[in-house]
């Protein structure tokens, strides 16, 4: 757990060092996105990373958070620090909500209430005046205050403020991963029955972690939100949300808190590249290549990004015991 | 002896079929009682009654006068009556350490008091040298001392176990058995269901025989050996008939 | 009124239940999610729209192509693709099915622009079928009939035909069903391609009522992955009761709710469904 702590500190700590060597907007515009959404991945992972329960749904607790803070800001002035807070706690509460009656369902059947759950928070923020239904709301555009979360300037500020969010999920996460509510979480993803059998209360450690989750997500959407300064419900509550989320820690490895950082530092940066250099004619040329690539992985680096680490890892010390042997024969 | 658990009148149907019927007996402190009989006699179904995976359709089962019946899992799992499962079910992706740190978790928040219960449960199911292999790649029989390892973690006071020895060989059942002696000489009670009868019968205290849902006798090990209900439910009516002539 | 509004809804609903059939049979047997499965739908639409652009040929005689074609595409994109990843979690299959999806989408688009197109003066267009006080649009009708027909051949075929009930043994235990001599990889094959099938005889039959582009299939498979889950994985006679079910929900809600509400209700009527029957309608 000291190691794990040690390089934890060391990648945030490179993370943070990069935009000083890099300077260009572009990069630190694409290291922006690329922590907000690794935060959402290694939010997505608690649930479905540890406790096997694949939420299709994420983009909700996501868009709650960004509208929450948005709302208030837009209607009573309130801080987006505030705001994220207050999403934060709605998102939880929503999360709390839909557990209870989601967490009698198995495997797909979960999975797709989730969707649902998200696809129905979705069209009530479409037809709710209060927060300009489908036009969505454009943040009015203050000088470049930390109190106001806004920056238009410089992106650095915003760069880490998604560094400092995305460094206290990941720490949160190893937390879990290391502590009693981990263990209990990945044994309920590996059998339901033997959770129960040695006392674990399986639906209340669910309703733990998906709460948690859901909080997590919401505190990313805040950013995002500050970060755009503008935001609809079809850019937030979408399927294409949420599975980007689900395909950025797939990508990366999912039930390991390095996969989502991984998975993002692929996908976003050639999401984003590839928009930039082929897209812009609309032609779809640059989502097809993308699409390609993702077929790829699923098909040949089933286990993630971080799979094939390890079982590179494997293989060198597979061959340094193998020479040691060699020696001690001669 | 003073009796912990109680199992009174236990009646279990799926639709028209009864698994049990009127299934009594008791279990006393520090006492080793096995539950035999053959194929489709409804001993997993008692086990899943007791311990809240099924809730019994009538009749009552009672722990240290606290009436249990119909308990979540979880909550019998708290009280200290914890199971294994006749189909190993290994924690897969989770190493032989994290498997039984994961039963040890119910009474301690702490990590490092959880891994120096499973320590000690892993020398106790000769496991230590194995704490590093993930469940997923163990031997069949190494799979089944994590079970049990995995259930002693989580402190019970009774130990239900099913069918930890079928598919051993038999240097490997003498080690369950000791395992079983020693647990006993430690306090616990143990329920165990088996269909070997050379391994259950030096061990046991008192032996309860279901046949067909019912329950068709019960007694010391020496007794159960010469009852003709018994024979009769295992070798069918006519062995028990030749039996008789001689 | 109401009378219009329910005979709208079991129209869309035959429809529904048709992509839904080709949804659940590689959900069940192959324990796939399929995204691609609206890309599918979309391919199948563009099939018709081009047979008639080019050819001719109207959409309702195009049934047969665009029904062989996203056949053949179920079976190229199983062996191409889905073949590796059957053995692997269901998040990786998720992945590919996903990563397939965009793929056809946005080769669509390169292909034949982010453009709405129609279908004009197909034989059905614009004709109308009076039943008293109830008007139905005959593109609708033939759309729904052609539905249940080709339901009722999947029907059939599963139950009926020795590939059927091999799918069907595949689908219980993938292992019993290879030591019983059954080719499971033929089969998954074939799965893959009739669940395109049905996608392709349902884009034919959409084609002249609905407007075709890129993203057409996206909605279509939403409302399937409900479908499918509502009436059970793997079970087509579920598929089709809930396909109903939806088709009636979405009208009946868009008529007493307001449209923007008709896809909340839909997922609704699935939440509530789901907690009375947790394994779906038929599920066991």
């Amino acid at each position: 757990m000291v190691k794990n702590i040690r390089s934890l500190i060391i990648l945030i700590v490179a993370i943070a060092i990069l935009p000083l060597i890099f300077k260009s907007d572009s990069f630190h515009n694409v290291l922006v996105l690329l922590l907000i959404f690794a935060t959402l991945g290694e939010a997505w992972n608690i649930i479905t990373g540890f406790a096997g329960q694949t939420s299709f749904g994420h983009a909700a607790f996501f868009g709650i958070g960004a509208y929450a803070s948005s709302v208030l800001f837009y209607r009573f002035n309130i801080s987006p620090w505030i705001g994220m807070f207050v999403g934060a706690i709605f998102a939880a509460g929503v999360a709390a909500i839909i557990s209870y009656p989601c967490f009698r369902l198995k495997d797909s059947y979960f999975a797709i209430a989730t969707l649902a759950v998200a696809e129905i928070i979705k069209q009530l923020f479409v037809s709710w005046d209060f927060v300009e239904g489908a036009t969505g709301i454009s943040l009015p555009i203050v000088d470049d205050s930390l109190w106001h979360m806004q920056f238009n300037s410089s992106k650095l500020p915003y760069l880490y403020l998604a560094l400092g969010l995305f460094a206290i999920v990941i720490f949160i996460c190893n937390f879990i991963e290391n502590s009693k509510i981990g263990f209990y979480l990945k044994a309920i993803r590996e059998s339901h029955e033997v959770a129960e059998s040695i006392g674990i209360n399986t639906t209340n450690y669910k309703t733990y972690a998906m709460v948690i989750s859901a909080a997590l997500s919401a505190f990313a959407g805040t950013l995002y939100a500050q970060y755009i300064l503008y935001i609809d419900p079809f850019m937030l509550f979408t399927l294409d949300m949420s599975i980007k989320i689900v395909l950025l820690t797939v990508l990366g490895g999912i039930g390991n808190i390095y996969g989502p950082i991984i998975g993002a530092a692929i996908l976003i940066p050639l999401s984003e590249t590839t928009r930039i250099v082929l897209g812009g004619t609309g032609s779809g040329i640059d989502l097809m290549i993308f699409g390609v690539l993702v077929i790829l992985v699923a098909c040949f680096q089933p286990k993630g990004i971080i799979g094939l680490v390890q079982k590179i890892v494997n293989n060198i010390k597979k061959q340094k015991v193998g020479e040691g042997k060699v020696e001690t024969n001669s | 002896m003073k009796p912990i658990l109680n199992i009174d009148n236990i009646t279990m149907k799926f639709g028209s079929l009864v698994a049990n019927e009127n299934v009594s007996f008791t279990i006393h402190d520090n006492e080793i009682v096995s539950l035999i009989g053959p194929n489709g006699a409804g001993k997993t179904t008692l086990f899943n009654c007791i311990t809240g995976f099924y809730k019994p359709f009538s009749g009552k089962v009672t722990y240290m006068d606290k009436d249990i019946t119909g308990w979540t899992s979880y909550d019998v799992c708290k009280l200290g009556i914890t199971r294994t499962f006749q189909i190993v079910k290994t924690l897969k992706e989770m190493t032989v350490e994290e498997n039984i740190m994961t039963g040890a978790f119910l009474h301690t928040k702490k990590r490092i008091e959880s891994q120096k219960i499973a320590e000690e449960v892993m020398e106790l199911t000769d496991l230590t040298r194995k704490k590093n292999i993930k469940g997923g790649s163990l031997t069949i029989v190494d799979k089944k001392r994590v079970e049990i390892a995995r259930a002693l973690a989580t402190r019970p006071k009774i130990l239900m176990l099913d069918e930890c020895m079928a598919g051993l060989n038999q240097t490997e059942i003498k080690d369950v058995m000791n395992l079983c002696l020693k647990l006993k000489d430690s306090g616990l009670s143990l329920l165990i269901v088996e269909h070997i009868m050379e391994a259950i019968m030096p061990i046991s205290d008192n032996i309860v025989v279901l046949n067909a849902g019912k329950k068709i006798a019960e007694g010391p090990p020496e007794e159960i050996v010469d009852n003709d209900e018994v024979i009769k439910a295992y070798l069918g009516d006519k062995y028990h008939a030749k039996s008789k002539k001689h | 009124m109401v009378l219009q509004i329910i005979s709208n809804g079991i129209l869309m609903g035959f429809i529904y239940a048709l992509v839904a059939v080709g949804l659940t049979l590689t959900w069940g047997v192959m324990d796939i999610t399929n995204f691609a499965h609206g890309e599918m739908l979309m391919v199948g639409m563009y099939t018709a729209f081009w047979m008639f652009e080019l050819f001719s040929i109207d959409p309702l005689l195009s049934i047969p192509i665009s029904t062989l074609v996203v056949f053949l595409l179920g079976v190229l994109l199983y062996k191409l693709v889905i073949k590796r990843v059957l053995g692997g979690s269901g998040l990786t299959a998720l992945l590919a099915t996903f990563g397939l999806s965009m793929f056809l989408k946005n080769l669509a688009q390169f292909l034949f622009s982010p453009n709405y197109r129609y279908i004009n003066g197909a034989i059905v267009t614009d004709k109308k079928i009076v039943l008293g006080n109830v008007i139905l649009g005959l593109p609708q009708v033939v759309a729904a009939v052609g539905s249940i027909i080709m339901t009722l051949i999947i029907i059939y075929f599963i139950n009926k035909t020795k590939t059927g009930k091999a799918i069907q043994a595949t689908a219980l235990n993938r292992d019993t069903a290879l030591l019983m001599g059954i080719d499971t990889d033929k089969i998954f094959a074939i799965t893959f391609g009739v669940s395109g099938a049905c996608v392709g005889a349902a884009g034919a039959l959409m084609s002249s009522f609905f407007p075709i582009y890129p993203q057409s299939g996206g909605l279509y498979s939403i409302i399937a992955f409900v479908i499918v889950a509502m009436g059970g994985l793997g079970n087509i006679k579920g598929a089709l009761y809930a396909g109903l079910i939806i088709g009636l929900t979405e009208a009946l809600g868009g008529f007493f709710l307001g449209t923007q509400f008709k896809y909340a209700l839909v997922f609704l009527i699935y939440l509530i469904v789901i907690q009375v029957r947790p394994k779906g309608l038929f599920g066991w």
